[in-house]
């Protein structure tokens, strides 16, 4: 099976933007075009992710719309959508239509347009997701983290101050960011005494709702330094996908993301490392807990401890194991969409060198990209060219 | 589960039918069932599925509504979408099970009901291993307020209340 190269990488600004969905696909578009050094007339594949630009925004058809705006047509185009993981799901398309040999340059482009709805719609939207019987409750993504996260702290002695030290750590890495919706640090006093929004957790466990996009072009590694030098692309040398129930309440263990497990399983398979070769990872932090949750299932700490891997730093930029360099959903912010795709965008950036003020010494990177709460996730793991 | 939990249920119930699976139907006695599914290898689940959890078909209903249940975990959501009350206390519990079941946890999520001698009409506090009680609400939020359809799914269920 062919080798997959990331040979292009770009991402919007994050955050309120008057733009609307095509406008944002087409920003983040051209910019990987240009990256990558070709146009939209090569390209044979084209995806877009997208969790619900119809329900947000009445518009539907955005990877024609994006093709049309781009050039690209006659290109093949399919919209990905896997709620909050359409991102990951789409890097899997797109992974998968040159390692098979269907498109010999494919793009893909993920984004969402979010904020011109009311926090109380767009939590709604999101939450459509869930099962008749979760939803007639009033079932929200936050509350899933609430219950969680009280089940968590309980379960393994975590203190609650472990939780706030994830965002204060998160945002503290938004700083650098030029891309990040909010470029500031919180210290954890602020995090503590936020307003409660689905308890135990706070504002500050939480990400904002966003606008953005992010797109990556592939092509078979065989060919990558035709495009660009060798040193300025990435190779994803493993990568995986997984679901867990439908119903949250279901799962065995509500501590544990089986979706995590069995995708980073097929992942680490794929690529021949394990846990402990990752230098570098992005997780899926749209809730404080979900980076602990991860940090455990994807095998970097014992199930229980990943709390006290934050408490030692050992995530931090300069720990050992560096998680969520970007600023992570948390202050980077959650385009749904467009999330997955920026998640390797930051991974390509770090194993290529090129992540300037958020570089890590990194070789090997892992992004984790999770819809639903764990309901469906794709685990992507990637390395430079060197 | 034992036959006796099943009896009166599953002929009130078409066992076939899990696209109404959405809802909390009626049993002989004309109240409401809180519908979980029984399937050929023992296993039970809340909600109902087409097929058990390894495969196996479905065979019966059980009621859960007079069972009693502990409480895993909970939240109070103070965030809460269109025509859902605010604040919204949640719980997932955990129902009994016979001593010879076998299969996964017997789970459900759900609001934690009102207190009635609550001058502020507020719910009532749960704690991690409480035990709990169903009880039937007509409406547990406003059809229609959200994005989904109304039509497409039941609004009535169950909410809980600690037992003594």
């Amino acid at each position: 099976m062919e080798r997959v190269a990331i040979i292009g990488a770009s991402m919007t600004r994050f955050g309120q933007r008057d733009a609307w969905v095509r406008e944002l696909l087409a920003e983040a578009g051209e910019a990987a075009l240009a990256d990558a050094g070709v146009d939209g007339g090569d390209l044979d594949h084209l995806y877009v992710s997208n969790m619900a630009s119809g329900e947000f925004e009445g518009q539907t058809g955005v990877p024609n719309a994006l093709a049309h705006d781009l050039a690209a047509t006659p290109a093949y185009t399919a919209r990905i959508d896997q709620t909050s993981s359409s991102g990951g799901a789409g890097v899997y398309a797109a992974w998968q239509s040159i390692a098979s040999g269907a498109s010999d340059l494919t793009m893909l482009v993920g984004g969402e347009k979010m904020t011109h709805r009311s926090t109380a719609e767009a939590t709604d939207v999101i939450a459509s997701l869930t099962h008749p019987v979760e939803y007639k409750h009033g079932v929200t993504l936050p509350s899933f983290a609430g219950l969680t996260a009280r089940l968590y702290l309980d379960t393994y002695d975590a203190p609650r101050e472990s939780l706030g030290k994830v965002a204060v750590k998160n945002h503290r890495n938004g700083v650098d960011n030029p891309h990040a919706q909010f470029r500031k640090e919180v210290d954890l006093e602020t995090v503590l005494e936020s307003p409660v929004v689905a308890d135990p957790l706070r504002l500050y466990d939480f990400c904002p709702i966003t606008d953005g996009s992010a797109a990556l072009v592939f092509c078979p590694e065989s060919v990558a330094e035709e495009y660009v030098p060798d040193d300025q692309y990435a190779v994803i040398s493993g990568i995986g996908g997984a679901t867990d129930t439908h119903v949250v309440h279901e799962r065995a263990d509500p501590t544990t993301m089986g979706g995590v497990v069995d995708s980073s399983a097929i992942a680490y398979e794929m690529a021949g490392v394990g846990p402990d070769d990752v230098d570098v990872a992005e997780l899926h932090d749209m809730f404080t807990i979900l980076e602990f949750l991860q940090s455990e299932d994807l095998g970097f700490f014992e199930k229980g401890e990943g709390w006290k891997a934050v408490e030692e730093g050992v995530t931090d930029r300069d720990g050992d194991l560096p998680i969520n360099t970007s600023g992570g959903l948390k202050s980077k912010g959650h385009p749904l969409g467009a999330s997955g795709v920026a998640q390797v965008y930051e991974i390509v950036k770090q194993v290529t060198g090129d992540a300037g003020p958020r570089q890590v010494d990194a070789d090997t990177g892992l992004a984790c990209n999770v819809g639903g709460f764990g309901n469906c996730v794709t685990t992507a793991i990637l390395e430079g060219s060197q | 589960m034992t036959d006796d939990d099943t009896t009166g249920t599953t002929d009130a119930v078409d066992a076939t039918n899990t696209a109404g699976e959405t809802g909390s139907a009626d049993g002989t006695d004309g109240e409401p069932v809180f519908e979980a599914a029984e399937y050929a290898d023992g296993t039970v689940t809340y909600p109902p599925h087409p097929v058990g959890p390894d495969g196996a078909e479905r065979v019966g209903t059980v009621d859960l509504r007079d069972r009693e249940a502990r409480v895993v975990t909970w939240t109070t959501s103070t965030a809460t979408p269109p025509g859902v009350r605010e604040p919204n206390t949640l719980a997932i519990v955990e129902f009994e099970t016979d001593e010879g079941y076998d299969g996964p946890p017997v789970r459900a999520l759900g609001q934690v009901a009102v207190d009635p001698d609550d001058p502020d009409g507020e719910t009532y506090d749960v704690a991690i291993g409480d035990r709990v009680a169903p009880v039937y609400a007509e409406e547990l939020r406003e059809p229609g307020a959200g994005i989904r359809e109304p039509a497409s799914q039941a609004w009535d269920g169950f909410r809980f209340r600690p037992v003594e």
